[in-house]
Formats: C-alpha cells, sequence, structure tokens
C-alpha cells in the first residue's frame, strides 16, 4: 500500500525541550499520519515553532524521540521546511533554487527542470533572473515555498508561513499550499490565524503551555473542542 | 646647519613632483608598478589563506574559539616591524629558510606582507560572515549542508562584503614601510618600493622625489576607498 519511500508515519514519543532552564515542551505524544495538512494551533508561546523544529530534526529533544516510522532509509531526505521569515541566498531566484537540488546530489539537467516546474507552480517564472532578495516580502515566501517544493518532500514543514503577508499574499500562498497537499504532500504547519487553519486543516493539533491538549480531526476540533482551553481559544479570548 | 625648507622650496618641490608624475618619470613608474605587483601579490596570497579560516571561524563551535577570535583580532594590529623582523629571521643566511636565497628580493617583501595582512582578512571575514550565518544557520541544516559545505557558500554569499575587506587588505599593505624595509632592503631598481622610497628620498633631502611618490600612493589609497564605496553601494542595491 505505502510507497517504499515514504517516511511517514511520524510518531513523537515524550518530546520534552528546556531552553536555558526554561521548559518550552513537556512532554508530547503525537502521531501523524500520511493526508491532509496537519495544523499547529495555540496561543503564542505554547512551543509550537519549537515543536516544528523537533520533528523536522532542527533541534535536539532535551528527551523523549521522533521517530520516522515508514521504511525510507534516510528520513532527512524526505523532509524540507520553510520559515516564517524566508532566508534567501544572495543569489538570482533560479539559483536559490538549484541550491538545495545540487546539495541533494540532482545533476544539472533534473535541476533546471524542477527549478522551472517550482517557479510555475507559484507563478514567478517571470523572476527567475532577478536577485533573491529584491523581490517583495510575498514575492520572497512564495519562492521558499517553491524551493522546498523542488525537493519534492513527503513532508512540508511550515512555520508561520504567511505571518507577516498580506492579505493577497497570504492568499497565493495558501493556494500554492492547496495544490501540494493536493499533489500528495503532507504539509505540517504552524499558524496564529483560525480562519487559515479552518481552511486548510485536516487535523487539529492544539498546543497550550508546552503541552499538546488536543489532537483531532479539524471538523470535530472546531465543532466542539474537548478541553476548556482550546474553547477559550476558540472563541478568540486571550489565552496563554 | 640644515634648514626646514621654506614655503617657497615647498612650492617649487610640488611643481617639481606634479612634473615627475605627469611626465611618467621612468624610476618612479618602475616604484609605482613593483609596489603594486609586491601588495596584489601579498593580498592574493593572505586571501588564499585568511579567507577560508575567517569563514570556518565563522561556521565552526570549538572549545577555544573565543580565544582564537581574540587572538586574530589582536594579530590584526600587528606592527609592521615585527612582521618584517620575523620574516627575516626565517629568511636571513642563517635561518631555517636562508638556503631559498629570498632576503632581500621582491618575493621576500611579499612573503612579509602577506603575514601582515592575512590575519586582518582573516578577521574581517569572520565578522562579515559570522552575521551572515546567523540568518542562514537552520535553513542550510534544513538542506543537509553541514557547516564544511556552509564555508564556500558564506564565500559566495558574502563576496560583494568580502570584495571590501580585500581592498582594506590591500589599502594596509600598499601603505606599510616597515616591513618592507626590513625584508626588501630597499634596494635601488630591484627591491624600492614607494613607501621605502619616500622615507629614503625624504631623509636624502630630495622633497620633488618623495612628493611625487606620496602623491602617487594618495591617488592610489584614495582610488581604492571609492572602489570600496562603489562596492557597498553595488551589494546593497544587489543583495537587499
Amino acid at each position: 500500500m505505502r510507497a517504499p519511500e515514504a517516511i511517514l508515519p511520524l510518531r513523537a514519543e515524550g518530546l520534552r525541550f528546556s531552553a536555558g532552564g526554561v521548559g518550552v515542551l513537556q512532554g508530547i505524544d503525537l502521531a501523524i499520519e500520511a493526508g491532509r495538512p496537519t495544523l499547529v494551533i495555540g496561543p503564542n508561546g505554547a512551543g509550537k515553532s519549537v515543536l516544528l523544529r523537533l520533528l523536522h530534526g532542527l533541534l535536539a529533544p532535551t528527551s523523549g524521540r521522533v521517530a520516522w516510522d515508514g521504511p525510507a532509509p534516510d528520513p532527512r531526505r524526505h523532509q524540507a521546511m520553510v520559515f516564517q521569515r524566508p532566508v534567501l541566498l544572495r543569489r538570482s531566484v533560479l539559483a536559490n533554487l538549484r541550491y538545495p537540488l545540487a546539495l541533494a546530489g540532482l545533476d544539472r539537467a533534473e535541476q533546471d527542470a524542477r527549478a522551472a516546474e517550482a517557479l510555475a507552480l507559484v507563478g514567478l517564472a517571470p523572476l527567475a533572473d532577478r536577485p533573491a532578495r529584491r523581490l517583495s516580502g510575498g514575492e520572497q515566501q512564495r519562492l521558499a515555498l517553491a524551493r522546498a517544493a523542488a525537493l519534492r518532500p513527503e513532508v512540508l514543514f511550515l512555520d508561520e508561513p504567511c505571518a507577516s503577508l498580506d492579505p493577497a499574499a497570504t492568499r497565493a500562498v495558501e493556494e500554492t499550499l492547496q495544490a501540494l497537499a493536493a499533489r500528495g504532500t503532507k504539509l505540517v504547519m504552524t499558524t496564529h490565524d483560525l480562519g487559515q487553519a479552518r481552511r486548510l486543516a485536516g487535523d487539529i493539533a492544539f498546543l497550550h503551555r508546552g503541552r499538546l491538549l488536543e489532537h483531532a480531526p479539524a471538523a470535530r476540533f472546531f465543532a466542539s473542542p474537548a478541553t476548556a482551553e482550546a474553547a477559550a481559544f476558540l472563541r478568540g479570548e486571550l489565552v496563554w | 646647519m640644515a634648514s626646514l625648507p621654506g614655503m617657497n622650496d615647498l612650492t617649487s618641490a610640488l611643481g617639481q613632483a606634479l612634473g615627475l608624475v605627469a611626465g611618467g618619470d621612468a624610476a618612479l613608474g618602475h616604484i609605482v608598478l613593483l609596489s603594486l605587483r609586491v601588495s596584489l601579490t601579498a593580498v592574493g596570497l593572505a586571501a588564499l589563506v585568511g579567507l577560508p579560516l575567517g569563514a570556518l571561524l565563522a561556521v565552526a563551535r570549538f572549545p577555544g574559539r573565543g580565544g582564537v577570535v581574540v587572538a586574530l583580532n589582536a594579530l590584526m594590529g600587528l606592527p609592521p616591524v615585527v612582521a618584517g623582523l620575523l620574516i627575516y629571521i626565517l629568511l636571513s643566511r642563517s635561518g631555517p629558510l636562508g638556503s631559498l636565497g629570498l632576503l632581500f628580493t621582491p618575493t621576500a617583501m611579499v612573503i612579509a606582507q602577506a603575514l601582515l595582512i592575512a590575519p586582518i582578512l582573516a578577521a574581517l571575514t569572520r565578522q562579515v560572515l559570522e552575521a551572515m550565518w546567523e540568518e542562514y544557520a537552520e535553513q542550510l541544516r534544513s538542506f543537509g549542508a553541514g557547516p564544511w559545505r556552509a564555508v564556500p557558500t558564506l564565500l559566495w554569499d558574502g563576496r560583494f562584503a568580502l570584495l571590501t575587506v580585500l581592498l582594506a587588505g590591500f589599502g594596509r599593505a600598499s601603505a606599510e614601510v616597515g616591513a618592507v624595509m626590513i625584508v626588501g632592503g630597499n634596494i635601488e631598481g630591484f627591491t624600492r618600493v614607494m613607501t621605502t622610497a619616500i622615507a629614503l628620498e625624504t631623509s636624502k633631502g630630495d622633497l620633488p622625489l618623495a612628493l611625487a611618490l606620496g602623491l602617487v600612493l594618495m591617488a592610489i589609497v584614495l582610488t581604492v576607498n571609492a572602489l570600496a564605496q562603489g562596492l557597498r553601494d553595488l551589494a546593497a542595491r544587489q543583495a537587499g
């Protein structure tokens, strides 16, 4: 049933993380399956970004572990991440797209084919030769998204990818995300925008003060949250 | 008893100096060309060592790194006469490299200036690239690039800033007198460069030639600084 290259499902077991003696995550158990996007939501400081970095392997947990249960031998090669502030190299748009593809060992022809496809996906093809850091904020984030998509990851982590974008740019990014999800890419994404979570999510992981209070299908979570904290958060009350 | 040159002497010396420059005096031209050759070669050699070393220091984290950075910053202030003395000891007949017969040759001057500016290039490179690494580190690790792979990436992405670092090194090399005096010996037509010639001609009282050389040296330094400014502007436009 599952492709031999698959790395999902992803399992976090007893994930704890402290920085400078302060506990950021207090023991997270979470299973993420292939399928529609998983949205990680919760108040500021709940530990959403840290959880994503632990799952992606950018941070090492203080205790607990992250396990990829799929058969693929090297899970790192099948994931990518897009950050809140896009980190673009001081090169052209095209060179930015090629960089991770070259690192992944693809030959030049394959790099160019994937770069062209990714540019078309986000609608930046006319800007291929422009210096990447001269693009607008929305274009920069779309480029970062295209760059991650060109790697054809099975799992794509996104940390508040629209947090600093205007509504038009947010919409463009969301359309690309929908296209990627339809293509079978598993999105694991944080957001503080509840509307965005409703539009994109297959399931919701609700974090609160470093704990995972709920993990449920999006429809059920939004209709009848199981915890008082989640209910308050959905009502727009100040929760922290 | 020698008297200080009066205003008339100074004016006539300046006039003769301008005549020497405008007339393309052969001895003057030879001195200027040798100066440029020695200092440019020294910058090239120092860059081969200093730039990768600075980049590595920007990305590497190891015990004692702080001490290395402090030592490198201190070496930026290495007095040219001390650099000259060290190379003199190495290259003198009884020294460990005496059999090479390099003392009092342009090659010895290149080595001394390279020793003088390599720490400057390394320290400035570290400063420039460390800030860039702070921005890039997470994204590059997400791509699977470790510190070793990051070094060429940072060197390329920092290319405009690093050109100004090279120009700073060239400015220092072309203006110093102590090191080339000691290991070159200021031999006319062979190891005499602008700074040593100015020192000698001034002490001999040949002010026109000293002034002419001083004017050329000033022009070169001004040009270098204008270039540095232009490059900074270009970098700002390119990289954003």
